[in-house]
């Protein structure tokens, strides 16, 4: 019986090169029917291979992927009810642009009189209505990736699987076509699910978002909880800017746990009471503000001198060295166009925090 | 790249060795039997050059027409057939884990390093009457009789009184499978070169829009391998079509090839005026094909640069 | 469904290197090249004139071919012949690369035209017009040898040197001109540069040009079948003419002798050149 709030399930799937390399390593996901999912994590994390399992172009070595509850084993890809938009979109130069749409429309035997109407349609969704007549050679990558988009689309997929969609584009287009990738999910409706390195893409673009390393999901949830509740030491560090800082459970304060941090005494802090010894205490930079005189009574602090200004426009970050010789970054908005009371090089500050703005981390 | 003027001294010494020595060794050859092609015999050894265009005539009589069109006909079966062995060959190689690929890749050209000469012999040993294809071929012809003894229906004589060897040599196909020999690894550079080069994406995006493996060979990788295709089709034809030593090892009377009749001219015949007519035929016909390739080539290369 | 569960599919869309017809087709083609040359190679051990059974190991045809003088003599000559083309195939053929890499000049396309021509034109017309060419010439045939070698080996160099061009062309090709701007940079000469930059850049070129050079001019039979005469006999043309008789173990031996030549000259040259690159 297929459960309706399931579109692709994930059971324990491993795959493994050789004797040697495990690139998926017992990964379990579910994703629901129109979603727009994320498998983030840096290169060789093994999540281009999970998507290539559920397109159909790797085999598990073991496990399951169920689509829309029907299970995809020995399913060739021409017969799996998903369509990909390519990392290089792998328009066919040989045909033009309203053929290279026609063509998964022609293969599986769609009327002659249907597939014109449903090409033009198509194009029209990914705004290159005109277009038809052209070879991808005259088209700009901006284009050719709208036309790999019409064209997984036009066959109507249960879902629609992207590889790293936006790498290819420069910046200013990147972004634009975020948007629109989103636009694009909300008018069809259909599943998405997206690779990317890029952790900004991810957070912007998705629902919820599986994070990868070595093989493994480390974290599946929504942006604002991977960023600000991120489960473990990689997933801090991979999403966003963060201080991290080592620290020792000291005992409980109610429901609080207590953490020893060098430099600034028991910190009361909310996380899991079964934490013991070594831990990690994560602030992110905008967390942190910067005082002369010490932290204010909510908040704790650590003195520091500063070390270096990076300018970044709408923020500033300024990177402090402290007494223990750790590094802590502090972002610092640019509210003013002249910035009164400027923070120089070489002058001490405190970074100050208020204790429920970290975060716990296991060792 | 620099104009020659910047350095005229460096310029002309690596110019003119190469340019003397192609010149001289090679252009005023060819030249000669072109001149030669419009001349007429005079006694034994003698040609005298009236510019008469009575060769290339000749070579248009119904006897040297039949010759040429069986060389054709050859050149044309030994080339489809390379090419109908040496698709899946390059499709194998290209789709090998890459640490096999060079390895590979030279198992099919290693023969190619083996003196031609050497090969062709090696074939006649091979395919003779008493080579080890029939020699392989009686030993099952035996066993099988044993069988037919052992059921009691020998008596039938169900293959023959006695084994019959097959005249594998010394005769049309006996050409064409040394053709094939000699010339597979030619077709498998040129078609393993465009395989390599492509985005493997595109098969996959095939496969992916719903299109079977059989469509996908003839409606992506075929149009976007047709540069490499056409080459090696070419450069296995134009070989093919000149071959001298298969025809002439391998090859019964009448599977003579046009490089079996200009060296009969130049040789046993001694009609160089004729025998200079023909090869020129030849050279047209080759930068013909090779016309053709370049053309073909220029049509690919824009859709290739996509 | 459940005919697929049956069949279970082992194999990704795009594994052809592991399906088993294209394994077929690839292995049987190995057979095709390899057995003439393997079984050739066999029986020049065998102790039997019919070339068909075994009948044990011998080196007898080894002994025979070596006590062969007009084997021996056509051999030693193939082998002068290989090496002075080699030689002289690679200057010229390097003089080209450099030139049409190096150059912008008026004729460029012509020369490079006239350069491939040696590589397309069939052997069979590049032999007759050598034949003439020598005879119209009066290039004299009673020279002391190895000077009665002369006529085969320009022959040679003629077509040996395009192909040596090519090779060492696509090296070049590779060639980060940064480097040698590099070193006029730091102060080197022209010649300099081209001694201590370019040269050791186009060796691995150089000795894939050599050996190419040096197996076509081996490897040669049609032109050399034109350019010889009675007293510069090479080896393939002495193979030929034994074989219009019959196959024979002592054409085994001597062209086992030929191919160990062969394969080992391209194995160095291949590991040479792999060392270079590192």
């Amino acid at each position: 019986m297929p459960d309706n709030d399931v579109m692709i399930s994930i059971k324990e799937v491993t795959k493994r090169f050789g004797n040697t390399v495990t690139a998926v390593d017992q990964v379990s996901i579910d994703i629901r029917p129109g979603e727009f999912f994320a498998l983030l994590g840096p290169s060789g994390c093994g999540k281009t291979t999970l998507l290539r399992m559920i397109a159909g172009f790797e085999l598990p070595s073991a496990g399951q992927i169920l689509i829309d509850g029907q299970d995809m084993e020995g399913i060739a890809p021409n017969h799996r009810p998903i369509n990909m938009v390519f990392q290089s979109y792998a328009v066919f130069p040989h045909m033009s642009v309203f053929d290279n749409v026609a063509y998964g429309l022609k293969v599986s035997g769609v009327p002659r009189a249907e597939i014109g109407p449903r090409v033009e349609e198509s194009l029209d969704l990914v705004k290159l209505a005109g277009y038809g007549p052209r070879m991808p050679d005259q088209l700009s990558g901006g284009q050719r990736q709208r036309v790999a988009l019409a064209r997984a689309l036009v066959k109507r997929p249960k879902v629609l699987l992207l590889d790293e969609p936006l790498s290819a584009l420069d910046a200013k287009l990147r972004e634009a076509m975020q948007l629109e990738l989103v636009r694009l999910q909300h008018t069809v409706g259909i599943t998405f699910i997206v690779v990317t390195h890029d952790q900004k893409e991810a957070l912007s673009m998705a629902n919820r978002i599986a994070v990868m390393e070595e093989g493994q999901v480390r974290q599946l949830a929504s942006p604002a909880e991977l960023y600000e509740a991120p489960n473990c030491r990689f997933v801090a560090d991979f999403i966003g800017k963060t201080n991290l800082l080592q620290g020792r459970v000291g005992g409980l304060s109610g429901a609080q746990v207590l953490v020893q941090v060098e430099g600034i005494g028991p910190v009361p802090l909310s996380g899991d009471k079964e934490m013991r010894g070594e831990v990690g205490v994560a602030v992110r930079p905008e967390k942190m503000r910067l005082r002369g005189d010490g932290p204010a009574e909510d908040e704790v602090g650590i003195k520091g001198r500063v070390a270096e200004i990076a300018y970044f426009g709408e923020v500033s970050f300024v990177y402090l060295t402290d007494a223990q010789g750790r590094s802590l970054s502090v972002a610092v908005p640019n509210h003013k166009r002249t910035g009164g009371g400027a923070i120089l090089t070489g002058q001490d500050h405190w970074c100050c925090w208020r204790p429920e703005d970290a975060i716990l981390l296991p060792e | 790249m620099e104009s020659w003027r910047r350095h005229p001294l460096v310029f002309w010494l690596i110019n003119l060795p190469p340019t003397l020595w192609l010149v001289v060794f090679f252009l005023l050859p060819l030249s000669i039997i072109w001149v030669f092609s419009f001349g007429e015999k005079e006694g034994v050894i003698g040609i005298n050059v009236t510019w008469t265009l009575a060769n290339y005539v000749r070579a248009f009589d119904p006897l040297y027409l039949e010759i040429f069109t069986k060389s054709f006909w050859f050149a044309g079966i030994t080339t489809f057939l390379c090419l109908v062995i040496g698709f899946p060959i390059a499709i194998f190689i290209t789709f090998s884990p890459a640490r096999w690929r060079p390895v590979l890749l030279l198992l099919i050209i290693l023969p190619f390093w083996t003196n031609l000469l050497i090969r062709t012999y090696a074939l006649i040993a091979v395919l003779r009457m008493r080579g080890y294809v029939n020699f392989t071929l009686e030993w099952f012809w035996e066993k099988a009789n044993g069988v037919l003894l052992f059921l009691g229906l020998d008596n039938v004589a169900l293959l023959g009184e006695r084994f019959q060897p097959l005249e594998l040599l010394y005769n049309n196909t006996a050409v064409v499978i040394g053709l094939v020999y000699v010339h597979l690894p030619f077709m498998v550079l040129p078609l393993y070169a465009a395989l390599d080069r492509m985005d493997k994406s595109y098969l996959e995006a095939s496969l992916d829009l719903g299109a079977g493996q059989f469509r996908t060979f003839f409606a992506v990788t075929v149009p976007l391998a047709k540069a490499g295709i056409i080459s090696g089709l070419i450069i296995t034809f134009i070989p093919a079509l000149g071959s001298f030593l298969t025809p002439d090892l391998l090859g019964g009377t009448d599977s003579q090839m046009i490089a079996n009749v200009i060296e009969r001219q130049f040789k046993s015949a001694n009609d160089w005026p004729f025998g200079a007519a023909l090869s020129y035929l030849l050279m047209y016909i080759t930068f013909f094909a090779l016309a053709i390739r370049a053309l073909m080539a220029r049509g690919t290369s824009a859709m290739e640069a996509a | 469904m459940a005919a697929r569960g049956l069949f279970k599919r082992r194999l990704g869309p795009l594994d052809y290197s592991r399906r088993w017809s294209l394994q077929l087709v690839f292995l049987a083609s190995l057979v095709f090249l390899y057995v003439p040359i393997l079984t050739l190679i066999a029986f020049s051990f065998n102790d039997s004139r019919r070339n068909i059974v075994w009948r044990g190991f011998t080196l007898k045809y080894y002994e025979k071919a070596l006590g062969n003088s007009s084997l021996m003599e056509a051999f030693a000559n193939s082998l002068t012949i290989a090496l002075i083309s080699t030689v002289i195939s690679v200057i010229l053929g390097a003089m080209v690369a450099i030139l049409l890499w190096r150059f912008r000049f008026p004729g460029k396309a012509p020369l490079e035209g006239a350069m491939s021509l040696p590589i397309v034109i069939p052997e069979i017309c590049m032999g007759v017009a050598m034949l003439a060419f020598f005879a119209r010439i009066g290039w004299p045939t009673d020279l002391p040898w190895p000077l009665n070698l002369g006529a085969i080996t320009i022959a040679h160099i003629s077509f040996s040197f395009p192909f040596a061009a090519m090779v060492i062309r696509a090296r070049l090709a590779n060639f980060n001109r940064e480097l040698e701007e590099a070193a006029k940079d730091l102060g080197a000469s022209e010649w300099q540069t081209f001694r201590d930059i370019l040269i050791p850049y186009m060796k691995p070129g150089l000795l894939a040009g050599g050996l190419l050079a040096f197996t076509l001019s081996l490897d040669d039979f049609v032109i050399t079948f034109f350019t010889s005469g009675p007293d510069t006999v090479t080896f393939p043309v002495k193979v030929y003419s034994m074989v219009r008789f019959s196959v024979t173990p002592e054409v085994n031996a001597a062209s086992t002798v030929l191919i160990v030549v062969t394969i080992l000259l391209t194995t160095i040259a291949m590991w040479m050149q792999g060392r270079s690159e590192k």
